[in-house]
């Protein structure tokens, strides 16, 4: 018997909707069979905490007294450049933006101790940030330079704005070369010395609804220890990738836009990130419910981690060239048990994302949900699957070579 | 039989000075040093781990602080900041003495500063800063 959002939400109004985390799923479906898991379980949740380099706030300072255009002009938070080129006073900063005097990677493996994604941190942590603007004069914005601490509580919208998050599946990096190198993967010792992985695995929103038929559009979830919406697909979404049997992407694929009030938002779920020899990015929690409406989806919410396979990838070679070439895939069991083998190798493995966060935030939604604090939505128009037949392209711009030796 | 790692700041007067050579002759204790630097100022600072007898152990100590050098245990100089750490376990597999681990069940990652040498990998890694060593103070 199928049910419906509304008929959940009924439920969890009178606080009676059976809430489990994608875990428990796991058991309930394996004991009790998917017909039955299907009847009695409403709403099963996600969760992933990782690093997400393409989030982004906006927000709007108000006007200054004489006004100010920072719109072509040059605008910095705490000296980490930021993007005016909206308007007026609306400011956008990317979490991998950089101070122009850091040194970046000219000493090698640079530490990027500071960027975008820490100044996120700090101003919703409540902290003053510190922006210094220079810009031209007009006659009805005569201002010219801008110089103030600003606080998030002063702020009028403040936003958090991701355009590419909680990526359905991951490449887990590998080294073959024979020195060390440092990928946005993490540090990767030669010669396969350790494999890293980023995913929450059975926990990932977009593990547990492979074909997005519940999540879409419109899809309210946790983010950043508030409340979010999913807005779009996210950018390189990529569903026409090989899949298992249970319809469970092989390769990276899925990938979700997602917006939300930063000042909701709490710095336990939204952290700025150091990465050696690669740059700085934001860790971001991520939590999306799944209303089961049917024995179909209930049977993709019960996905086991042996069940979840993920493509190994040299990152020396490679990933860097865009070769196509997956060395093995092994599936997110072996790879949180700490060893996979490779090539006949046994090789430690290391995760970026963070499982334990991943379960806090699937149990912090799910009693959200059930105290009746969180209502499901119905999507408004659906993520695209396989069936769009969108597929990520490489880069195809017609590049400039420059002749040599044409003189 | 005690087996402690500390930390030795070493005075100026004594960087020319055979000290720890005396830990042996005088007192039967063994050491392993786990790291050893100069600062800018001339001062030594030395990673330690010493074993031996308790009376021994003792009596080494009250040696090497009769001359001077302030004794630390290594917890001290080694900080996990749990408010900054996110369990991840990134550092887990790259620690060489597993002074930090992951629960297989919770999968949270536990520091025992006891089974640090201060390698200091976890610090050149940790995304989160979560892992500082302050040998120098």
């Amino acid at each position: 018997m199928a049910k419906t959002i509304e008929e959940i939400n009924e439920k969890i109004r009178q606080g009676k909707a059976v809430v489990v985390t994608a875990e428990e799923m796991i058991d309930i479906v394996r004991e009790k069979g998917v017909e039955k898991a299907a009847r009695e379980v409403d709403v099963v949740t996600t969760g992933t905490f990782g690093m997400m380099c393409s989030s982004g706030i906006y927000f709007n300072i108000g006007h200054t007294k004489p006004r100010i255009k920072l719109g072509g002009g040059k605008v910095y938070l705490n000296n980490v450049p930021a993007y005016a080129g909206y308007a007026a006073v609306d400011i956008f900063l990317g979490a991998t933006a950089l101070p122009e005097d850091d040194p970046r990677n000219r000493y090698y493996p640079g530490k990027f101790v500071y960027g975008g994604a820490h100044v996120i941190e700090e101003l919703v942590s409540g902290k003053d940030i510190l922006l210094t603007a220079i810009t031209y004069g007009t006659d009805c914005y005569p201002r010219k330079t801008l110089s103030a601490y600003i606080n998030i509580k002063d702020l009028n919208e403040a936003v958090l704005f991701n355009v590419r998050n909680a990526y359905q599946n991951y490449n887990v990096a590998v080294n073959l070369s024979n020195k060390t190198i440092y990928t946005y993967l993490g540090m990767l010792r030669p010669n396969l010395g350790n494999a890293n992985y980023s995913s929450a695995g059975q926990l990932s929103p977009l593990l547990n609804d492979p074909f997005y038929k519940t999540i879409g559009i419109g899809t309210r979830i946790f983010l950043g220890g508030g409340i979010g919406y999913i807005v779009w697909h996210g950018t390189q979404h990529d569903p026409s990738v090989i899949r298992g049997e249970n319809g469970v992407p092989r390769r990276g694929a899925g990938t979700i836009a997602v917006i939300g009030d930063l000042k909701q938002m709490s710095p336990k779920w939204l952290k700025g990130a150091s990465i050696i020899g690669y740059g700085v990015s934001l860790s971001v929690g991520i939590g999306v419910p799944i209303p089961v409406l049917d024995e179909e989806i209930a049977f993709y919410t019960s996905v086991k981690d042996e069940e979840i396979y993920a493509p190994v990838v040299d990152y020396s070679k490679a990933y860097p060239e865009r070769e196509p070439e997956v060395i093995a895939e092994v599936n997110y069991k072996e790879l949180r048990s700490g060893e996979i083998e490779i090539l006949g190798k046994k090789v430690p493995t290391n995760s970026l994302s963070s499982y334990a966060k991943a379960r806090e935030i699937a149990n912090i939604l799910k009693e959200w949900i059930k105290e009746g604090k969180f209502l499901l939505t119905k999507p408004s128009a659906p993520i695209p699957g396989p069936e769009s037949g969108i597929k990520f392209k490489p880069f195809s711009g017609r590049e400039l070579k420059e002749e040599v030796g044409s003189k | 039989m005690r087996t402690e790692r500390v930390v030795l700041h070493f005075p100026k007067h004594l960087a020319d000075k055979p000290v720890i050579v005396n830990l042996v002759r005088k007192f039967d204790l063994d050491f392993n040093i786990l790291k050893a630097t100069i600062t800018p100022d001339e001062e030594g600072v030395m990673v330690l781990e010493i074993t031996g007898e308790e009376e021994n152990f003792q009596k080494g100590i009250k040696y090497l602080k009769d001359l001077d050098v302030k004794i630390q245990p290594l917890s001290q100089d080694v900080i996990w900041d749990e408010e900054k750490c996110t369990h991840c376990s990134y550092c887990v597999n790259y620690c060489p003495t597993k002074a930090l681990q992951r629960d297989k069940e919770t999968y949270l990652v536990k520091f025992d500063p006891q089974k640090c040498t201060t390698c200091g990998i976890c610090v050149d890694i940790c995304p989160y800063k979560a892992m500082e060593i302050r040998l120098i103070v």
